[in-house]
């Protein structure tokens, strides 16, 4: 999103960002997707939809510009589609913290920081993404467009602390070391598995079954 | 301790298939078709018999909450709604059911319709899960496929339709009016209430909320007996529960127990212990963000259940259990709460939007002790005044963990604000 400006100290989700795209317009794929979402709804109650088609519209840009986000004509475009008042549309894309009303890197880090995270060392996380990103302010756009960073509440992944959210990918487990070693894999474009950094089998007891107190063994020795 | 035998997500930890043929291994799936022909009143007495207490936070009576609904389907549709939204910070169970137990789930949003008359059911999602929501999708897909959802369920006759809907970041949607707002496409803002859902609910049908986990139980619950449900755990709270333990612990873990285990037992037989030892434990939040926490002399002897941690003035809540060791500041911990509920705030009620920015703003002040003793009690009162006031249990949530800080350390506030004054001099109270 080079060449886009914008001033985040100002910058609040209840103000649209005017720059971005002019038109937008969902692919024939995205909208044969779109118009799947509308069909769940019973009739009359497409208006539901609404979130739906606005992640599919953020999918779509990630697709064609590089980076998840959702400029004014996508959400007029969705607003045409269901029929809806614009301002309606545009209420539900400041209200809701998945929507980016404005441009953000082509990975852009969502650290949690809420207090599970940080009583385990989140604070190392979020130093190691501002780091990434050239120490600028959080919300905006590295130089090299690669990277954003925000600082997010609580993703529902506690007992995996600290978390970091990069696109539809949960990163767990982690220090400042192991973001270092996922934020250079994705500069060097490669795709780091997401969750627990440190081998951990889900939200099991680390070193699970052969740890103390571990339950479920039994289940686990027949299959 | 809980026998394995008695654990009902033996898929906790996603070691074995997520998928339907590792599902009916487990014994999903088993007889569903007999327990439908049970009929409506059979389930909902069973459950109430089981002492099922709602696991989202509140603990209200599943069973009774089903009672509500209307007992004759009339013009308007029922539904049942799965609030999946799960983000009460130090809770993460309800993504362990719906990654690697989903079938649980869908076997019990068939058995749940069938108890209330209602032909579809949605699940809220919260937007965050992707990886969750294709899981839950597949296992939907495989029920279809199976004949077990859909016309003539498990071949019961009865027709049932199950749905999924993403959130997309918003904690107050965990809230279930503002949650079906948002299922309707709006604003996750808080309904006024009463009429409460089972009499005006999605679309203005019928409709009642439940937790993934409440959800989740039943098939085990109707297929073992309300009476096996019931042995388990202590007088009016009763059954297993998802503990999730999270913070400086040597362990951090989920693990299924019975209610009523002791919170210390809790700790060091499932998660290790406090990091340096038990004596190095300064304090628990015992049920995610929203309860009081507790100091390590009540920590001793607490059990987990909802009325025991009531009686400490604390919750059971969601059972996310956030341990802190010594060296926590507990203050600057219970602050990033208030930062957390200041964020959330759906900005409807008054005294939630302006006070929650208020508490986080003076909870900042307190981590570096720029105030004064008095203002100790200016924000408790301030608590007071949020707590009760709004519309939605969230001014209370924003309340409850600073009244358990100044409740609990009081006398390290005050050492703060005393060595700020020490170090600057004295400072004027400042207007906020």
């Amino acid at each position: 999103m080079s060449g886009v400006s914008h001033k985040p100290a100002r910058w609040t989700p209840a103000h649209l960002f005017e720059g971005g795209p002019e038109t937008f317009a969902f692919s024939p794929a995205y909208r044969a997707k779109a118009e799947a979402q509308m069909a769940k709804y019973p009739p009359g109650r497409q208006a539901a939809a609404v979130k739906a088609l606005l992640d599919l519209a953020q999918r779509q840009m990630e697709e064609e510009t590089g980076a998840r986000w959702l400029p004014r004509a996508a959400m007029d475009h969705v607003a045409d589609m269901l029929s809806l008042p614009r301002i309606r549309v545009y209420e539900v894309a400041s209200f809701y913290t998945m929507f980016k009303t404005r441009p953000v890197g082509r990975f852009h880090l969502q650290v949690c920081t809420t207090t599970p995270c940080w009583l385990r060392g989140s604070d190392a996380v979020l130093a190691a993404c501002r780091r990434a990103a050239g120490n600028i302010p959080d919300g905006e756009v590295s130089l090299d467009g690669m990277f954003s960073v925000e600082e997010v509440e609580c993703l529902g992944a506690c007992v995996n602390a600290p978390v970091l959210w990069v696109g539809d990918a949960l990163y767990e487990d982690l220090d400042g070391e192991a973001t270092e070693g996922i934020l250079g894999s994705l500069r060097r474009g490669e795709r780091p598995a997401p969750g627990s950094l440190r081998g951990r089998q889900a939200s099991a007891p680390e070193g699970w079954p052969a740890v103390e107190g571990a339950t479920l063994t039994d289940i686990a020795k027949t299959d | 301790m809980l026998a394995d035998r008695d654990r009902i997500f033996t898929n906790l930890y996603g070691h074995t298939d997520w998928r339907l043929p590792g599902a009916r291994a487990r014994g999903d799936w088993d007889g569903t078709k007999a327990l439908i022909e049970k009929g409506r009143e059979w389930i909902v007495e069973e459950v109430k018999a089981s002492g099922l207490r709602g696991r989202g936070g509140a603990g209200f009576p599943t069973g009774l909450k089903w009672s509500f609904m209307p007992k004759e389907v009339k013009d308007r549709p029922h539904y049942l709604v799965i609030n999946a939204d799960e983000s009460e910070p130090g809770t993460c169970k309800d993504r362990d059911i719906l990654r690697h137990e989903p079938h649980k789930l869908i076997e019990g949003a068939l058995l749940a319709s069938v108890a209330m008359g209602a032909h579809e059911a949605w699940i809220y999602l919260r937007g965050e899960f992707h990886a969750e929501y294709k899981r839950l999708q597949h296992a939907i897909d495989e029920a279809y496929e199976a004949g077990l959802i859909g016309k003539n369920a498990c071949g019961s006759g009865y027709d049932f339709d199950l749905k999924v809907t993403r959130g997309a970041g918003a904690y107050i949607c965990g809230e279930e009016t503002a949650l079906l707002e948002s299922l309707e496409g709006k604003k996750g803002m808080p309904r006024l209430k009463p009429p409460f859902p089972a009499a005006v609910g999605l679309w203005g049908c019928p409709t009642t909320v439940n937790n993934v986990e409440s959800i989740a139980v039943v098939p085990e619950i109707l297929r073992r007996g309300a009476s096996w449900f019931a042995s388990i755990g202590r007088p009016k709270n009763t059954g297993t529960k998802i503990f999730c333990i999270s913070g400086h612990v040597n362990r951090p873990c989920n693990v299924e127990e019975a209610l009523g285990i002791p919170l210390r037992e809790l700790v060091e037989r499932y998660a290790g212990g406090v990091r340096g030892g038990w004596d190095n434990l300064l304090a628990v939040i015992p049920g995610g963000a929203s309860v009081p926490l507790l100091p390590k002399e009540i920590c001793e002897t607490v059990l987990m259940d909802f009325d025991s941690l009531r009686e400490v003035k604390s919750g059971l809540g969601t059972a996310g259990v956030i341990v802190m060791d010594r060296s926590t500041d507990p203050i600057r911990a219970i602050a990033r709460l208030s930062r957390f509920y200041k964020h959330e705030s759906c900005g409807q009620c008054t005294p939630c939007r302006e006070g929650t920015g208020w508490l986080w703003r003076v909870m900042e002040r307190m981590v570096e002790g720029r105030a004064e003793i008095e203002e100790i009690d200016v924000l408790e009162q301030v608590t007071r005044e949020i707590e009760g006031h709004t519309i939605c249990a969230l001014g209370d949530a924003a309340a409850w963990p600073v009244q358990g800080l100044i409740r609990h350390f009081r006398p390290l506030m005050e050492e703060r604000i005393r060595a700020y004054k020490a170090r600057s001099g004295a400072v004027p109270m400042a207007a906020e």
